[in-house]
């Protein structure tokens, strides 16, 4: 068995009828730092709360290291940590409370929760607010409590929801480090976020959801290695009037003194800036214009998004 | 989970419980207090004086029972209902659902908490008491076995009435349209004795009744209802009621999408 998690044609209806993932094969090796993508509504939560039992699944099988979760739930749930994406703890209960009282749900005695949640609230400098309301907390505050919470028990596999959403990126920073060093020593962690910088720095592995389904699930290399054109914006030292029509590069001019250069990915940044030099054109500074993953993200989904149009249109053809 | 780990869970969940309603003792025992305070004046001494004996009692000795149970149905009831559902609205009942703590632990922990308000209240009402009426009890066992089981009873209502809840509102029609119509209309004022025929037959089906004629049995050795009656009608609401709120929860109905 080397899978964390393995999930199997999972599916999900609401009472509504609105159906949130349509069979969902998935699979997160031990020791993974796996991102799962997806735009809102894409199923990503809806997945996460069924394997957290927040959710009562409709069909298929969720398997954590080796436990079924129909089966073996009790396991499954001790092997688990959540971070959700909304705030969920008692407002009005002190930081201190709130993590020895999850500790207390997997049945770890006060005395050693109390040394585990000093340990974690420290590394999370969060230990001087232990006496503190958690409504007094700030928003950064709140996302390392609930960190601390999720870790109280030591899962092996830590989901993470969004949790630097909303979070200033200095704090951002230093819980990309946190999480670094914990999926070093060994845990398994999911991520879902919507920095994608975020995903396509810390993750190995990545699952693209997009209405219900899974549209792409493969290694983060291989995926940006399918990028073929990166664009990056450059400024220039003097104005440019005219874009030199024998230019070799695809060039297109946002001012006179910014320009937007795509780049085929066979080619060097060294290739860039001598054909650049060949027309005079002089650079003070570069960047690239998005994100490498988002937009490999929204080329996926609009693919996704013109195959089911298509699908649609001819299944309308034939019932016409 | 190991039973160790069981004890430890209910425990936590137990203490938190307790914890919270001490920690807002202003707003959640001095009421009571203050309320059957009013009681014991108004219908014990000032209206009470002008009414003659009941089954051989003063009426203010005749009612005390009555109010005490009173207390302890509305607060065990309310500590659960609100506490459970705030646990609901705010999303921390989450905690728990993702923890492996098994259903019946959680449902013995917020059990434990309603008990631990009715019962304290029950306690601080019974010594408010002591100021207007001298108490003597005929039957402790039967006394702390009656308030004890209905405690536990209304604080398994007051979940069920949670886990349907999905406003405030909800929490707040079952106390206001039904339990407090059965507790006044249950022999806390009166013995059924002096109603009719037809309405003696009528209050014989609200269980309030037996319950707060099983308590004053066990304090005042009189009782319009056999205590065999109220005994066995405690048992079987909390073996049903306790079997509802087990299936409600295991099916995560109000709490699971």
């Amino acid at each position: 068995m080397t899978h964390a998690l393995k999930i199997t044609n999972l599916k999900k209806t609401y009472d509504n009828g609105f159906q949130a993932l349509k069979g969902i094969d998935l699979e997160v090796k031990k020791g993974d730092f796996f991102a799962l993508l997806g735009a809102n509504g894409a199923g990503k939560s809806t997945a996460i709360g069924i394997i957290c039992s927040l959710v009562n699944k409709t069909d298929g099988d969720v398997n954590v290291f080796g436990y079924d979760l129909e089966a073996d739930r009790e396991a499954v749930q001790e092997h688990i940590g959540l971070v959700p994406q909304e705030f969920n703890f008692n407002i009005w209960e002190p930081v201190i409370e709130i993590i020895l009282n999850q500790a207390g749900y997997y049945g770890i005695e006060r005395p050693v929760a109390r040394k585990r949640a000093e340990e974690l609230l420290k590394h999370l400098n969060l230990w001087d607010k232990r006496d503190e309301q958690a409504q007094n907390l700030s928003g950064g505050m709140k996302r390392r409590l609930m960190i601390a919470r999720a870790l109280i028990h030591n899962p092996k596999l830590l989901i993470l929801d969004e949790p630097t959403a909303g979070v200033d990126i200095e704090i951002r920073r230093s819980m990309w480090d946190f999480l670094s060093k914990l999926n070093q020593a060994g845990t398994t962690i999911i991520l879902t976020t919507h920095y994608l910088e975020e995903a396509e720095s810390m993750c190995n592995n990545i699952a693209i959801l997009n209405k219900g389904e899974v549209v792409e699930s493969t290694s983060m290399k291989e995926l940006l290695s399918r990028l073929q054109v990166e664009t990056f914006v450059l400024d220039l030292k003097e104005p440019l009037d005219i874009i030199p029509s024998d230019c070799e590069l695809t060039i297109h001019q946002r001012d006179t003194s910014t320009i937007e250069v795509e780049l085929d990915k066979t080619r060097s940044l060294n290739y860039l800036f001598e054909t650049l030099s060949k027309h005079n054109i002089r650079v003070m500074s570069m960047r690239n214009k998005t994100n490498r993953l988002e937009e490999l993200f929204i080329k996926l989904v609009e693919k996704s998004k013109e195959e089911n149009t298509s699908i649609k249109s001819t299944s309308s053809e034939v019932t016409a | 989970m190991k039973p160790a780990q069981k004890l430890t869970a209910f425990k936590t969940i137990l203490s938190k419980e307790v914890m919270r309603f001490l920690r807002i003792w202003v707003q959640t025992l001095v009421p009571p207090a203050i309320t059957m305070t009013l009681y014991f004046v108004i219908f014990g001494n000032l209206i009470g004086s002008q009414i003659g004996d009941l089954d051989g009692f003063k009426y203010i000795e005749y009612i005390i029972p009555g109010l005490i149970m009173m207390s302890v149905i509305t607060n065990s009831y309310s500590n659960v209902v609100s506490t459970f559902f705030t646990a609901k609205m705010f999303g921390h009942i989450q905690e728990m659902l993702i923890s492996p703590v098994p259903n019946h632990i959680i449902l013995m922990g917020y059990i434990g908490g309603g008990m631990a308000r009715g019962l304290i209240v029950g306690l601080i009402v019974t010594l408010v008491s002591l100021f207007f009426s001298s108490l003597t009890i005929e039957h402790p066992i039967i006394t702390i076995a009656v308030v004890v089981l209905t405690s536990m009873l209304f604080s398994i209502a007051g979940l069920i009435n949670a886990i349907y809840a999905k406003s405030f509102d909800d929490i707040t029609i079952i106390p206001t349209f039904v339990l407090t119509p059965l507790t006044y209309l249950g022999g806390v004022f009166y013995s059924i004795n002096m109603l009719s025929e037809f309405w003696q037959n009528v209050s014989m089906v609200n269980p309030v009744l037996y319950m707060v004629n099983g308590f004053r049995y066990g304090i005042l050795g009189v009782s319009d209802i056999s205590p065999v009656a109220s005994f066995s009608l405690l048992a079987v609401f909390i073996v049903a009621l306790y079997g509802f709120a087990y299936y409600l929860l295991k099916k995560g109905v109000g709490i699971r999408s």
